[in-house]
């Protein structure tokens, strides 16, 4: 059994990504326990989800979908400019993705507030006396979407932080680990976001 | 003798030069071939929302979301690449929200 | 061995000649994991401190039935309290937290954790989540009085403080997922050369074990914890029956943390006693493998089981039938436990040495705990006892009993390792056989009471209930007395005790190789795994 694991002080590659995905772990179980809530409701209103479904808006849902998948994409390229050198184009794919996330808060934003605007507050006196199940519907549409929005600037503030860290030449071609695990969460965000548009946007 | 793989991985001495095993970085083609994969995916699951397929259109927007998930983990996420331990415990984390879903089911699948 | 200087000169919290920090933040913002754990140990014992207090008030009100001494809110704040601090802020952190930190990388060869920024600010988010929970309890309109599963609709609607001490909840738990993470990344990453998972001590198991429980777990306990605060502050509804909510769901995503939450407590006590058993026996464990195994069986089938704590909540009864079936098979690892460390004492050149006393003392009251569980997880029997005293007696058993006296056994254990210094065995006897005395007299007349169908929280009584309520009090009272004779004399063991050698008990795990007290660098090379519980030529020191 010859085995030989790493030397006492070392900074080990391995163990980063494998925290950062333990971590990530964490954030699918935490969204986990909202699914659980979406499915076991959705058996029991199937029809209150179907209305609800309806009056959300596909095209700005899909477009945040391509948006997101798009900001995905970026990232997963900027790990290899990084690597390959490039460091402007990396940078440049970087700031495209924060833009991705700031067009998505937007187009959220929009959503919103249109929801807003029809009365459907959380809280609201609108909201309570909706047939039962839509305000569930409503209730779990604005949590689950609120909570990804947040993942959402924290993932894109995260992004920010590790362009600073490849000015700064803290993060580089031969060091990127942090860029790696960055671009992890990214891909997270954008792993809910897949399933919670075809969930609330398209079952209807 | 099970866990070699995970620990010779960690003997290089430069960090810089054991990281990622053998292969480089994944080209930009082969990721944009990736990105187009889900374009294209996203472009169905819309298209077919507005077939009316009863519970179809559950299974169907479930089944593609998944597809565009895994192409999300294995390759934007590089889990394809990694050993096998990193993919045991993504597939540990998967089967326990399974499971949690799953028997919550047991409940609410006789109640509602 | 070196006899050149004293090692009290050089240990690991006394201040480090080679620079860095100095005085208070050399603490605070230490990235040392035997300073972390230390750290961590002082407030759980001053949380345990302060939540047994609650206990022993809570006994002493019911000690006449009647309206004494608190009025019903109160003591609705107090029983909550105590649970909310025992569970969250003790119990969950208790082993893991202190001793895992510090014994964890011993025990695999390396100098610290995977991650030591990581380690310290798991230990500050757990100030903070202590900060807040305290908050909690002097602003707003009164401490939460909603016990401590906060369950809808109660806690979405009582105007006490429940807002804050659910954010407290969800940092002390990112905390726990913390500790989880490091500790899972440790073990597969720092592992020393030829440390092999097959000579991984089996305390490490546990601690694998138990970290896979705080990463995959207690994100749930998470989204419940914003979820309540959600319900209150944005009032969502997703729990209030009267929009479609079904608050049977809460009590699902609860109990889906809650329970696993009971083997992040139990699985690393078990990892202590699979470590002394051998060590006071002279015989390599029995069952090694088996024991390994066991753990990870146990984290895994504990989470098929959450809902046996729901039988009588109205979910579906095929629903009862089968978590009921599930809760039995999570039993069949736990008693593969108890019969590998009883089979390791057979035959055994048994010394009764304090942390043993402990450890056999973990064994009784796990064993009755246990048993007791199956009662509950049966569901005929459940309804019946369900909310019950049974029910408590039950649980403060195992967690008590068990995680409790697991503990014990683990300052008892590696308290010369960590502070150089020997405490009074015969006082520590004493405090032993009070302890157990004291849980008995306390916990055992809940048991009879909890038949005859005393319900739990409840603030008054039938005069029926009044003679063992009142003997079920004189037992608090032995247990804080053997507390104190406990705590005083480990104070002053570590404080004053005469100088502890290398190696007292004779111990094959590496942490027994190392200068007592320990030194601020553990390994100066790369040690050569030992068998672990291999004791020929390994015997205690002087």
């Amino acid at each position: 059994m010859a085995e030989v694991a790493a030397p006492l002080v070392h900074k080990d590659y391995h163990a980063s990504k494998m925290g950062m995905w333990l971590f990530l772990f964490t954030e699918i179980l935490l969204f986990g326990g909202l699914f659980l809530l979406y499915a076991s409701y959705r058996a029991k209103f199937p029809q209150a989800f179907h209305e609800g479904g309806k009056t959300l808006d596909v095209f700005i849902g899909g477009l945040n979908t391509v948006v997101l998948i798009t900001s995905s994409l970026t990232v997963a390229l900027s790990i290899t400019a990084l690597r390959r050198g490039a460091l402007v184009f990396c940078q440049c794919l970087l700031a495209f993705t924060v833009a991705c996330a700031g067009t998505f808060m937007v187009n959220k934003f929009i959503e919103w507030s249109a929801k807003f605007h029809h009365g459907l507050i959380p809280g609201s006196e609108h909201m309570a006396q909706l047939p039962q199940g839509q305000s569930v519907f409503y209730g779990l549409y604005f949590a689950m979407t609120g909570l990804h929005g947040i993942h959402v600037i924290i993932g894109a503030s995260v992004i920010l932080w590790v362009m600073l860290l490849i000015k700064q030449g803290k993060v580089t071609g031969e060091d990127y680990v942090v860029l790696e695990n960055a671009g992890l969460y990214w891909h997270i965000v954008d792993l809910v976001w897949i399933y919670l548009f075809p969930l609330f946007y398209l079952i209807s | 003798m099970t866990d070699t793989r995970e620990t010779t991985q960690a003997t290089g001495q430069d960090h810089g030069h054991d990281h990622g095993q053998d292969h480089g970085p994944l080209s930009y083609r082969f990721l944009t071939l990736i990105w187009a994969g889900l374009m294209v995916l996203t472009a169905i699951t819309v298209a077919v929302s507005k077939v009316d397929l009863g519970f179809m259109n559950v299974a169907v927007a479930l089944g593609v979301a998944s597809i565009k998930a895994s192409l999300v983990i294995f390759f934007f996420m590089h889990l394809k690449y990694e050993n096998w331990i990193i993919k045991g415990m993504v597939l540990t984390a998967f089967v326990i929200l399974a499971i949690a879903i799953g028997l919550t089911f047991v409940d609410v699948g006789y109640r509602y | 061995m070196d006899h050149t200087h004293d090692p009290q000169a050089t240990a690991f919290y006394k201040p480090d000649e080679t620079g860095g920090k100095s005085g208070l933040a050399s603490w605070i913002f230490s990235t040392d994991h035997k300073r972390i754990g230390l750290l961590y140990l002082s407030l759980i014992l001053l949380m345990f401190c302060a939540a047994t207090v609650l206990g022993l008030i809570i006994k002493l009100k019911l000690m006449t039935p009647g309206s004494t001494l608190l009025s019903p809110q109160q003591y609705n704040a107090m029983f909550t309290l105590h649970g909310v601090i025992m569970i969250f802020l003790v119990v969950i952190p208790s082993v893991p937290a202190s001793f895992g930190n510090i014994f964890l990388p011993l025990h695999i060869g390396a100098n610290d954790v995977s991650f030591p920024r990581l380690n310290n600010f798991s230990w500050w988010l757990y100030v903070i989540g202590a900060l807040l929970a305290l908050t909690s309890i002097f602003t707003g309109d009164g401490a939460p009085d909603t016990g401590w599963t906060f369950y809808v609709p109660f806690s979405e609607r009582t105007t006490t403080n429940v807002s804050v001490a659910v954010i407290a909840v969800f940092i002390l738990g990112f905390s726990s997922i913390l500790t989880g993470l490091n500790f899972i990344t440790t073990i597969h990453r720092l592992r020393a050369p030829g440390m092999t998972w097959k000579k991984l001590p089996l305390f490490a198991w546990s601690l694998y074990a138990t970290g896979w429980i705080q990463v995959l777990a207690t994100p749930i306990l998470g989204i419940t914890a914003l979820l309540i605060f959600a319900e209150r502050v944005l009032k969502l509804g997703l729990f209030n029956p009267a929009q479609g909510g079904d608050p049977l769901l809460y009590q699902h995503l609860f109990w889906i943390y809650s329970h696993p939450a009971v083997y992040i407590m139990i699985l690393p006590a078990m990892g202590v006693i699979s470590e002394i058993i051998p060590v006071f026996s002279r015989k390599p464990i029995f069952g090694y493998n088996m024991i390994a195994f066991s753990s990870l069986a146990i984290a895994f089938a504990g989470s098929l089981v959450w809902a046996h704590h729901m039988f009588t909540s109205g979910m579906s009864d095929t629903a009862v039938l089968v978590f009921s079936f599930l809760t039995f098979v999570v039993a069949i690892p736990s008693a593969i436990k108890v019969f590998n460390w009883l089979s390791t004492l057979y035959k055994g050149s048994i010394s009764l040495d304090p942390p043993l006393l402990f450890a056999l003392g973990f064994i009784l009251m796990f064993s009755i705990g246990g048993l007791t569980g199956l009662v509950l997880g049966s569901a005929g029997t459940d309804i019946h006892v369900h909310d019950t005293y049974f029910v408590v007696a039950h649980f403060h058993y195992v967690i008590f009993g068990g995680t409790g006296l697991g503990m014990f056994a683990a300052m008892h254990y590696w308290a010369p390792k960590v502070f150089g210094r020997m405490y009074d065995h015969a006082k520590a006897a004493w405090s032993f056989w009070l302890i157990i005395l004291g849980m008995n007299v306390l916990y055992f007349p809940m048991f009879i009471m909890g038949l005859q169908g005393m319900p739990r929280r409840y603030y008054d009584y039938l005069p029926q209930y009044a003679p063992l309520q009142m003997v079920s009090t004189w037992g608090s009272w032995f247990l804080a007395a053997g507390l104190i004779l406990m705590f005083w004399n480990l104070y002053q063991g570590c404080r004053y005790g005469p100088p502890a050698t290398k190696n007292p008990w004779g111990g094959a795990t590496l942490e027994w190789t190392l200068p007592s007290p320990l030194q601020h660098e553990a390994f100066h090379h790369d040690p050569v795994a030992p068998e672990p519980y291999d004791y020929k030529g390994v015997n205690p020191d002087g």
